[in-house]
């Protein structure tokens, strides 16, 4: 089955632009705000939108990583999956407004299950959610607060999402 | 992976996963709240039949750090003083409910009977079995050596080039063969330093080199020197003269610290008999790694104990 490319690099740059100066005037400024990835791409994608922050906001945002690999409900169901790292910025997260980042939002778990390990972190003042790419088909009531691209799909379809820093190009396709 | 029972045979790519987790469990060790959810619900039991303290409490914290549920079986004070024996022992765990038994036995090939036997469904981790194996304790004895040299950027790395000398009381150690298969695999150019009297009969196959001069050893510069414990309840006949010959000859004193690399790691895996294997000042100096070898134990067990009870169940 062949791909179709629905994102090229420079629709993904515009997107996260978007996100960033969203995310912005949403907090208010970037005052006590903590970007968190969710790993692998959701880091890239976290660092990025941190890049674009520093830029307008001149501020020094760093970003993060929360690896959700041990609070998943589906290990039982999978062969046993590799951890990632996670490395929250110096500060913590206790009181801050925390922005989860993913590349793909579908069936809500990854978000629940990060939601939980926030909770064993400490405990921010609110939490947001910015992705890529929403493909929909919710299993959890659980929705994004900032979105790069809606795009309907089928369960059928696979969205593949590279980035430059991991794969050498930057694209999402779906097929 | 259904049981860790030897790291004879183990993929450098398992090894190198499992100690890619404990980088990431190592991590929640040092969080306030350190617990993970990731094996509610599952029952751990450390069989115990030979006495431990360190071996015993890592895994019962690696398993409660994951959520299981952790029951401690010593064989001292239990049915097995009135003369049960392991097969009804493992029928009874396994009635239980038991998910992973974590057994030490005095008997080498114990927990491989356990895992074959049919006896019991869970899943066994070998801590420790006779003079045969030990090897949660060399992957963490791998994982400190690697996140000595490589830091924060250890992930997906194995040891190659990095070369392990392991002094003493080789034939009595469960933890030396452990290591020489696991580091080998990983890489590692292990040499062994012991007199003959310590050293197994028939070296045949085993990866390493022998020297049977510790200074000549040290002179050689090697990036890690493991001293083992001198086993003396598993001594049934004279193996050296005396503590004061054995440790003249092949112990790690003051002046051998000396002459030792200041890069060089000092390890040993526990319990020390300082001033005969080890001298206090090598035993507590910024080289020796024995506190970050008992820490790393925990993240490792925590990764061996996610590899086992995580994940589909192959049948």
């Amino acid at each position: 089955m062949s791909a179709r490319t629905v994102l090229q690099h420079a629709d993904i740059t515009r997107a996260l632009t978007r996100i960033s100066h969203e995310i912005l005037e949403s907090n208010r400024g970037s005052d006590n705000l903590v970007i968190l990835g969710i790993p692998t791409r959701g880091v890239t994608l976290a660092h990025r939108i941190a890049a674009v922050i520093r830029s307008v906001d001149s501020a020094a945002i760093i970003a993060g990583a929360l690896d959700v690999t041990m609070y998943r409900d589906d290990l039982a169901q999978n062969p046993t999956r590799a951890t990632g790292p996670t490395d929250i910025p110096a500060g913590g997260i206790d009181g801050k407004t925390v922005v989860l980042v993913d590349d793909v939002l579908y069936s809500g778990r990854t978000i629940r299950a990060a939601l939980d390990a926030l909770g064993d972190l400490g405990r921010p003042r609110a939490v947001r959610l910015a992705v890529l790419v929403d493909r929909g088909h919710r299993e959890f009531p659980i929705r994004a607060d900032f979105v790069g691209k809606n795009l309907p799909s089928s369960t059928e379809e696979r969205i593949n999402v590279r980035f430059d820093e991991i794969d050498g190009t930057d694209e999402v396709t779906i097929g | 992976m259904r049981n860790l029972l030897t790291t004879y045979g183990l993929s450098r790519d398992d090894a190198i996963a499992i100690l890619d987790v404990a980088e990431d469990m190592a991590e929640v060790s040092e969080r306030e709240v350190k617990k993970l959810p990731t094996l509610r619900g599952k029952t751990v039991i450390n069989l115990f039949f030979e006495d431990s303290t360190r071996t015993r409490i890592s895994f019962e914290a690696a398993a409660k750090r994951l959520s299981a549920d952790v029951i401690n079986f010593a064989a001292k004070g239990s049915s097995v003083s009135k003369g049960e024996n392991l097969k009804d022992t493992a029928q009874t765990l396994a009635a239980m409910g038991a998910d992973a038994v974590v057994v030490r036995h005095w008997a080498s090939g114990a927990p491989k009977t356990l895992a074959d036997s049919g006896w019991i469904d869970a899943g066994i981790v070998n801590a420790g079995d006779g003079t045969h194996e030990h090897p949660t304790q060399a992957l963490l004895d791998a994982f400190t050596i690697r996140r000595r040299l490589h830091g924060t950027a250890a992930r997906g790395k194995a040891l190659d080039g990095v070369t392990v000398t392991i002094v003493g009381d080789i034939v009595h150690s469960r933890v030396a063969r452990s290591n020489v298969w696991l580091l080998t695999t990983l890489g590692a150019q292990v040499t062994l330093v012991a007199p003959a009297t310590l050293l197994p009969v028939n070296l045949t196959g085993w990866p390493v080199t022998v020297s049977y001069d510790l200074d000549d050893a040290i002179a050689q510069g090697p990036d890690v020197i493991m001293m083992l414990r001198v086993q003396a309840e598993r001594m049934s006949a004279a193996f050296f003269p005396n503590a004061r010959e054995y440790s003249r000859q092949w112990g790690l004193n003051d002046e051998r610290m000396r002459a030792l690399p200041a890069s060089s790691m000092v390890m040993h895996p526990g319990p020390m008999n300082r001033g005969l294997e080890i001298s206090a000042a090598a035993a507590d100096s910024p080289q020796s790694t024995v506190l970050e070898q008992v820490a790393n134990g925990v993240s490792v067990r925590m990764s061996v104990l996610y590899h086992l009870l995580s994940g589909a169940v192959e049948r």
